[in-house]
Formats: structure tokens, sequence, C-alpha cells
């Protein structure tokens, strides 16, 4: 079938999961007009970045099992990549690829050198490891103000086909007048599935099955004949690279980059690993979920979590925890719980109810 | 199998001490030197308990940044109830003040701890992997529960008045707060080798970081045993944060967490488990701090984790491995 | 009063997806040696690692005096007067032989007397007292596990291999202190391979194979009985010195 072509063979394999995917990939593709607003149409571009960003990170920790914290450095450095070549140069695609391609160059050696100590390294003092190498890259970003624009960083302008001010219809399609913005978002979301599919094509490789018989059994497989540290250091490289892109997408959305915006602590932590482990760790298809689900949080979590510390006025501490700004207490009360109970995260739940019917 | 003691690793502290002397004019390097062994100190205290956790039970907690913020915010409330004694200038006044906030701070934090125990560490020995999960995920929770209680804001606590201004010595300013932080964390590291070296409850613990199987078979119950090492290294923690915060003079949420990847670099560098490793690597780190402050200001963070990846690709285990039977 | 000090009926143990014991039956009646025996991965070690509660058993009863222990903790075993020795000494290489002795003792005091007889079966660890004990050498390491099971009274003794990779002379002191114990009414379950040894201590066998005992009966009966060795072992056990 056509579908299992573009899948890789790797289907949902769980009803409710097909379902939600097809409801979430057909709301994406028809976002703009679906869920009118600039704001909506943020959420929607957030959500086919982070979705690529933390599949990304899923072939790092699902698929090899090691726990990295300097995943959000690659973000980083496709958003500074991009945003630093459209500051400098001429306005104009050719800034953006060249951008890009510098950043995927310095990601990938990078990757590789990280591949080459983790060699050397148990692999918790290499979580250990990864975490001060990603303070490290913040300090550079921070430190190099000429070029990264120091912690105000970077704004700046894009092609004349994806500015704000680009109208390529007179009149409003469907209702919705059409302008650089949404023409921005389809870019996003054209490659967002792009990436997607082909991460999907990696893991469902022989290269892919490699990798899950490392981690399933890491002794097995090197006796096997695989080399352990190649598959590995070629998966964090693989991984690296789709952030990077995922990060050069951002900053052709925002406009603009920053430490705060692709580099901190808060993207590693609070996005990208809640993402990865609530919709399930090495299935490709749980950190699609969980980026859905994570953004949506991030965004809509807040305004209900209002009205839930109005009704419990007068309780004493309630209302303090149902503070919008509290929404992290409780993704991190999901995460933790997560964790315990299912360590396979949403999507391993709902192949976990369908799979005996099979 | 070798008897002869490893001189290298031992002699990196005094080669830094001595770099820095010739790096600089002496009032500067003894001004320097004093900060960065204060720094060292607060570091040691907070990476002390840690080293400790992973050696005896090889459990490894991202959270614990959370309980150096606690101990910080637990101290400025505590300084912050007794403005006649901290404004008084009289050093038995300020020192009754630092002590109450440090014994409140380790009452708290230990109580903290041992529920973290309960609730989160208990779950997940034996899986690296999940603990580190999980205990990042506490640490959001934490987090969290800090800034409900005590708001986003920065919090300003001021040193007790005694405790405020600087001695001269030997020509150099040293502040008197750095000196009684050092003061501290010597009694903290002299009473942990004492306990360690000396008593029963050491010889397990040091035992139970070689073979913990070989204990329990001894009859000795190791798992409660760790408990009691967790509370106290959350306690320890929280002393360190305590001290931290009111050196500081201005408590954020991020205060602990902020300090975690030097504690890392502590726990890398020192060889994870060992307490003697923790120790020296500790003072390196607040010495490389505060000399790069000086000298290069712009590479005063990243120095450390230079120092670190030094460190490693020449000993892979850190400078004072431990031994694992 | 019951025969039996320590009784297995129907011990089954899995390490991770492994079937390692499928039924285990063993009985070790008071004041006797009772050797284990069997070939490689007969299920030896993982049997009584089961008696010390080191991996669980998944099912079946380990009773020691009557109580059952299975599904205790470690060291609630350990406390009801049991010494184990494992195949691996597990000696503290860290600490000095001092305190290795120390932490066997229940209590901080050592008993004088007791301490004076472990010297007199094995004076090299007097002479080595402050000494780390990760200098020491292999045979020397192996007195000061059986050392640490010995300085206190137990009720059972388990040592796994004693005499693996160890010289003549040391296996001779080895056996003098176990016969020592024995002589002293204490219960003692050993794992050997070295026949000199086993024939020395053993009162009863029971012989293990494929994670079960396949035989169970008195040391002077195996002894005796060529074609039961053959039977049971796969080769005699004189030619297995």
């Amino acid at each position: 079938m056509i579908i299992d072509t573009i899948l890789s063979g790797d289907r949902p394999r769980s009803r409710l999961l097909g379902a939600l995917l097809m409801a979430a990939f057909l709301a994406l593709a028809f976002a703009p007009f679906l869920f009118p607003g600039t704001k909506a149409l943020g959420v929607a571009s957030r959500i086919c970045i982070f979705i690529v960003l933390a599949a990304s990170y899923d072939i790092v920790l699902g698929y090899t099992g090691i726990v990295s914290f300097a995943h959000a450095m690659f973000f980083g450095i496709g958003a500074y990549g991009v945003a630093i070549a459209l500051s400098n140069l001429p306005v104009g695609w050719g800034a953006i690829f060249i951008g890009l391609g510098g950043a995927l160059v310095v990601s990938a050696v990078l990757a590789v050198a990280i591949g080459f100590i983790s060699l050397r390294l148990r692999a918790l003092y290499f979580s250990m490891m990864t975490l001060a190498l990603a303070s490290f890259a913040l300090i550079v970003a921070t430190q190099l103000r000429d070029i990264t624009g120091g912690e105000d960083g970077l704004t700046f302008s894009l092609p004349h086909l994806l500015a704000v001010s680009y109208r390529p219809f007179a009149a409003p399609v469907l209702g919705v007048r059409i302008d650089g913005r949404i023409v921005t978002y389809y870019l996003v979301f054209t490659a967002a599935t792009a990436l997607f599919l082909l991460m999907l094509r990696i893991v469902n490789s022989p290269f892919g099955r490699v990798l899950q018989a490392i981690r399933e059994n890491e002794f097995r497989a090197q006796a096997l004949g695989f080399s352990v540290v190649l598959h590995r250091t070629l998966a964090g490289t693989i991984g690296a690279l789709m952030a990077t892109c995922a990060g050069a997408l951002l900053a052709l959305v925002l406009r603009y980059n920053g430490p705060s915006a692709s580099l901190s602590f808060e993207i590693m932590v609070d996005s990208i690993l809640l993402m990865t482990v609530v919709g399930g760790m090495g299935t490709l298809y749980g950190p699609l979920l969980g980026a859905i689900v994570i953004v949506l949080a991030q965004y809509y979590l807040q305004p209900g979590m209002a009205a839930l510390a109005e009704w419990t006025d007068g309780v004493p501490l309630l209302p303090h925890l149902f503070n919008p700004d509290r929404w992290l207490l409780w993704l991190g009360v999901l995460f933790v719980l997560i964790v315990y109970f299912f360590p396979t995260g949403l999507v391993g739940r709902m192949r976990g109810w369908t799979e005996p019917d099979e | 199998m070798k008897s002869a003691i490893d001189w290298p690793p031992r002699l990196v502290l005094p080669l830094l001490l001595l770099a820095g002397l010739l790096a600089m004019n002496f009032t500067t390097w003894l001004t320097l030197s004093v900060a960065g062994v204060a720094m060292g100190m607060m570091l040691f205290l907070m990476a002390s308990g840690l080293t400790l956790i992973f050696g005896l039970m090889d459990v490894i907690t991202f959270a614990h940044g959370a309980f150096v913020s606690l101990g910080a915010y637990v101290a400025t409330d505590v300084v912050a109830r007794m403005p006649e004694l901290a404004a008084s200038g009289s050093w038995p006044a300020s020192l009754s003040v630092l002590a109450a906030a440090i014994a409140v701070a380790i009452v708290v934090t230990g109580l903290a701890g041992w529920v973290f125990e309960v609730v989160i560490i208990r779950r997940v020995y034996g899986s690296h992997l999940r603990q580190i999960l999980i205990t990042v995920g506490g640490l959001i929770v934490a987090q969290e529960l800090l800034v409900a209680v005590w708001g986003a804001n920065p919090i300003p606590v001021a040193k007790p008045l005694a405790l405020q201004g600087s001695v001269e010595i030997l020509g150099a300013a040293i502040e008197i707060y750095r000196l009684v932080a050092v003061g501290l964390g010597l009694a903290v590291y002299g009473g942990l080798y004492l306990i360690l070296a000396r008593t029963r409850l050491g010889l397990m613990v040091r035992a139970g970081v070689e073979n913990i199987e070989m204990v329990e078979s001894l009859g000795f119950r190791v798992k409660r045993l760790f408990v009691g090492v967790f509370i106290a290294g959350c306690a320890l923690a929280g002393v360190g944060g305590a001290l931290w915060g009111i050196y500081q003079g201005l408590v954020t949420p991020a205060i602990g967490p902020e300090m975690m990847i030097l504690v890392f670099i502590i726990l890398i560098m020192g060889g994870m488990g060992s307490v003697g490793g923790a120790f020296i690597a500790a003072i390196l780190v607040g010495l490389v701090t505060n000399y790069t402050g000086f000298l290069l200001p712009k590479l005063a963070l990243g120095s450390n984790i230079l120092l670190m990846v030094g460190i490693l690709l020449w000993r892979p285990r850190g400078l004072f491995p431990l031994v694992k039977s | 009063m019951d025969d039996a000090l320590l009784n297995l009926a129907g011990v089954v143990t899995n390490i991770g997806a492994y079937h390692i014991l499928h039924g285990v039956d063993l009985t070790v009646r008071r004041g006797r040696v009772t050797m284990l025996l069997g070939r490689n991965g007969a299920g030896k070690t993982t049997t009584l690692r089961s008696i010390m509660g080191l991996w669980k058993p998944r099912a079946g009863s380990v009773r020691f005096d009557g109580a059952e222990i299975a599904g205790s903790e470690t060291p609630d075993i350990a406390r009801r007067g049991i010494a184990y020795v494992p195949e691996t000494m597990g000696i503290f290489s860290q600490l000095t032989v001092a305190e290795n002795m120390r932490l066997a003792a229940t209590t901080s005091r050592f008993d004088e007397a007791r301490l004076e007889d472990v010297f007199r079966f094995f004076p090299i660890l007097k002479t080595k007292w402050h000494d780390r004990a990760g200098l020491m050498s292999g045979g020397q390491k192996q007195m000061l596990a059986v050392a640490r099971a010995i300085v206190e009274e137990r009720r059972l003794m388990i040592i796994d291999e004693p005499t693996k990779g160890l010289a003549p002379s040391v296996i001779d002191d080895l056996i003098a202190c176990i016969l020592e114990q024995k002589a002293r009414g204490t219960t003692i379950l050993l794992v050997e391979q070295n026949f000199h040894m086993a024939r020395s201590v053993g009162d009863d066998v029971a012989v293990m194979d494929n994670g079960r005992v396949i035989h169970a009966g008195s040391m002077a009966d195996l002894a005796g009985d060529e074609s039961l060795q053959t039977r049971l072992l796969g080769l005699s056990l004189d030619s297995h010195q």
C-alpha cells in the first residue's frame, strides 16, 4: 500500500494512534484556514518544528538509550546559522541556504566529536558531560556578542516571499487573507513532514534495525559484528543534523533568534525531553504526539489553570498550585508518573490497548 | 594492584596555586585564592552528598540542585526572622543567626530529601536511564514548588552584620564571610572523613561502596543505611545552599540548578563516589573560576569545562577513581 | 527437634529472562557437612544465592530452622546466623584486614578467644592485620573470607568453592579449619569441585544438574561407588583431583 511506502512500513499499530495521527496531520495541513489568527499560526508552526526536534532527539535517546543534554545545542546552531547569515548577507534564499549549510557542517563536526568522547566515558559521565557542553554552548552564544547579538539575539528580515507584507492573492482564499506568514508556515509544514518521514525511513532501514539491536543487547550486537561506537556516533550525528534543520525552521518562523529561544536548558528539558518521554521513547510517533501535547499545553493549559485557580480560591495553597504560571509543575508531575508507570509513553500505552487484538 | 601512591593527580592543586601566583601579584593572588577556596568549600558541600549517594548505591540524581535552592530559601527566611540579631554587630549574634539558618536548612532539606527518596528514588534503583529521567522530572516539580512557595522574584538577603566586610591579612583584603565558609567547609570535610574512617557506620559505607551484596550478606541493612546517606546528602546540599545564598545576597529558584553544572564537573573530575576527590576537585573549580574571572573574565565559566575536558582526556575516570569489586 | 536445619523445596529462580533453577529440593542436616556437587552451570552458586536472598526465588520454599526465609531480605537472612562466603570471596579490598573482620562481627568488640582461634588457623592474617586486604594474595584473601565467617559462632556456614585456584598447602589449612568448625557442631553447606576436600570433610552430598538436585545421599556411598560418580558427574571423582 502507498501508506506503507510513505511510512516506511512502520505503521502506528494502534487504531486510536492512527486516527490521532491522521487528525493531527489534517489539522496541521489546513491550520491557517481552520484556526485563523496569528497566535494559532504560531502554535501550529511551533508544533511542526518541535515534532522534528523531539523526533530527532528520539533517534538519540530512544534508539540508543543514552541521555544527552546537548541536543538543544544543535537546535540552536541551526537557528543561529540562519539568523547570522540573514543578518550579515544580502537577504535572500542564498543566505538561508548558506546559513543552514554552515550550521549543518558545524553540527556534524560537533556530533562526531561528541560520539568519540562518549567512546571514552561511561554513559552516566557522558550525560553529565553533555550538560557541561550545553552550558558551554550557551556561554559561547552569549559571549560572542558581535556575531550572535549576545543576550539580545538577532532580529532579521526574510526574503520577499516569506515577508509579512507579501500578498500573493488580492482576494482572501477561503475567507483567509494569504500573506508571507502563511507561506512561511507551509514551508515549515512541508519541511517538517519531509524530515519526519525521512527519519521514519532511517529508523526502519537496516541501519535502524542495528540501532534497535544495540539498544536491546549491546554485547550481542557487538558479537554479531556491528560496531556499537560507529552506529551510535552515526545516530547521534543524524539526530544532530535533524535538530539543526528544525532550528533553521524556527529562525524563519520567529524572524529572530537568541539564547533563550533555541539554546536554553528550558528548551532542552521542559520541551525536548518532556515531549520525547511523555510521547514514548523509541517509537518516533511518540515524540510527534508528545510535541503536540506539550506545545498545546504550553499555550492553552494556562487559561484552564487560571479557571481552576479562581475556582479553588480561598483554599490554602491550592490556588498557588493552579496558578497559570505553574503549568510546568503539572507537566513535571505527568512526566514523573509516565516514567514510573508507562515507560513506553502515550504511544506505548495505545499500542498496549490494541496489540492483544492483533 | 598498585600499592604506591598515585602522585600526578595530587600535584594538580599545588601546581594550580603556583601557576596563579606566577600570573599575578601576591595580594591579588591571596585574595583570589581565599575566594576560590571559599567557593570550593560551598561547592564541596553541594557535591559531597551526591558523590556518597552515587558511591554507595550507584544512584545518580539530577534533582540535587533543588535541595541547594531549598536550603538557600530557608536560610533567607531564617535570617529575615531575626532582624535584631542579624543587625547587631556582635560576633556571637551574627554567628548564631548563621548557625540558626544552617540548622533549619539542614532539618528542612533533610526532610525533603527523605520524601524524595521514598517517592522518587526508591523505585528506580538499578537503572541509570530511569534515574536520570525521573530525577529531571523531580527537578522540574521541585523547582515549580519552590516558586509556588517563595515566588519567582529574587529574594534579597544580607549577611549578618559582623560577617560583612573584610580583614587585612598579609596586605590582602579578605572577606570575613569567605573565611567562615572555609572554616565550615573544612569542618564538614573533617567530620565526614572521621565518620568514614573511624566509625562502624563509616566502615559500612566504605564497604558498601565496594560491594553491597557482601555487606548485606554480613547482615547489614544497606538500603536503610542508604536512606540515611541520601538524607544526609540532601542536608549537606541544604547547608551549601544556605551558605551560598547568603554569600550571593540574592536567592532565585535557579540558584541551585545553576550550581549543578559545576557540581557535576566536580564529580566527574574528582571521580564519582570519592569524597576526597570531590573535595580536591571542588577547590580546583573554585580556584579556576576566581583566577580566570580575574585574568580572562570571558572564560570564567567555560574555563572549568575546559579543565574538566582536559582532565578527562588525561584520566577518563577522574583524578581519584573509586574501586568497585 | 527437626533434623533438617535448612530445607529447600521446589525452588525456582530466574535471572533476567533465563530459568536457572527449575525446582531445587535440598536438605541440610544439623551438625553435618553437606557437599553440593555438579558441573559448571548446574546451578550450585544460584542455589546458594537464592538461599541468601541475593536472588529472590520465584517459587518454592526455603526454610531455615523451621522458618520460611524465601523472599526475606538478605540482611535478615544473614542475621539468623548464616555466614556466606561467595565464590568471589567478597573481600573489601580498600579496607584493612582488621576492618574486614570487624564488619563480619555483629558487635564492635571482638571475642578475643575466638580471634586467637582464627589466627591459629590463619597466622598470616595477624601479620597483615593492618594491611589493605586488596594487597594480599588470592590464597590469603580466601583465608580472610573464611575467617570472616568463623569470627563468630554461626548456625550455618555456606561456602562457595573455597579451594578454587589455591595451592595444596592452603587447601589443607582450609580443610583443617572446616573440620574444626564441624567438630564444634556448626552446620556447613559447601560447594566444591575438589574431590580431595569433598571426601575429607563431607558427610552428606547432593548433586545438581540442569537446575535440579538429581541425587542426594551420604558422601561415603558416593565416594565408594564409581559408577554412580560417572553417572552423576560425568566422570569419576578420583580422576578429578
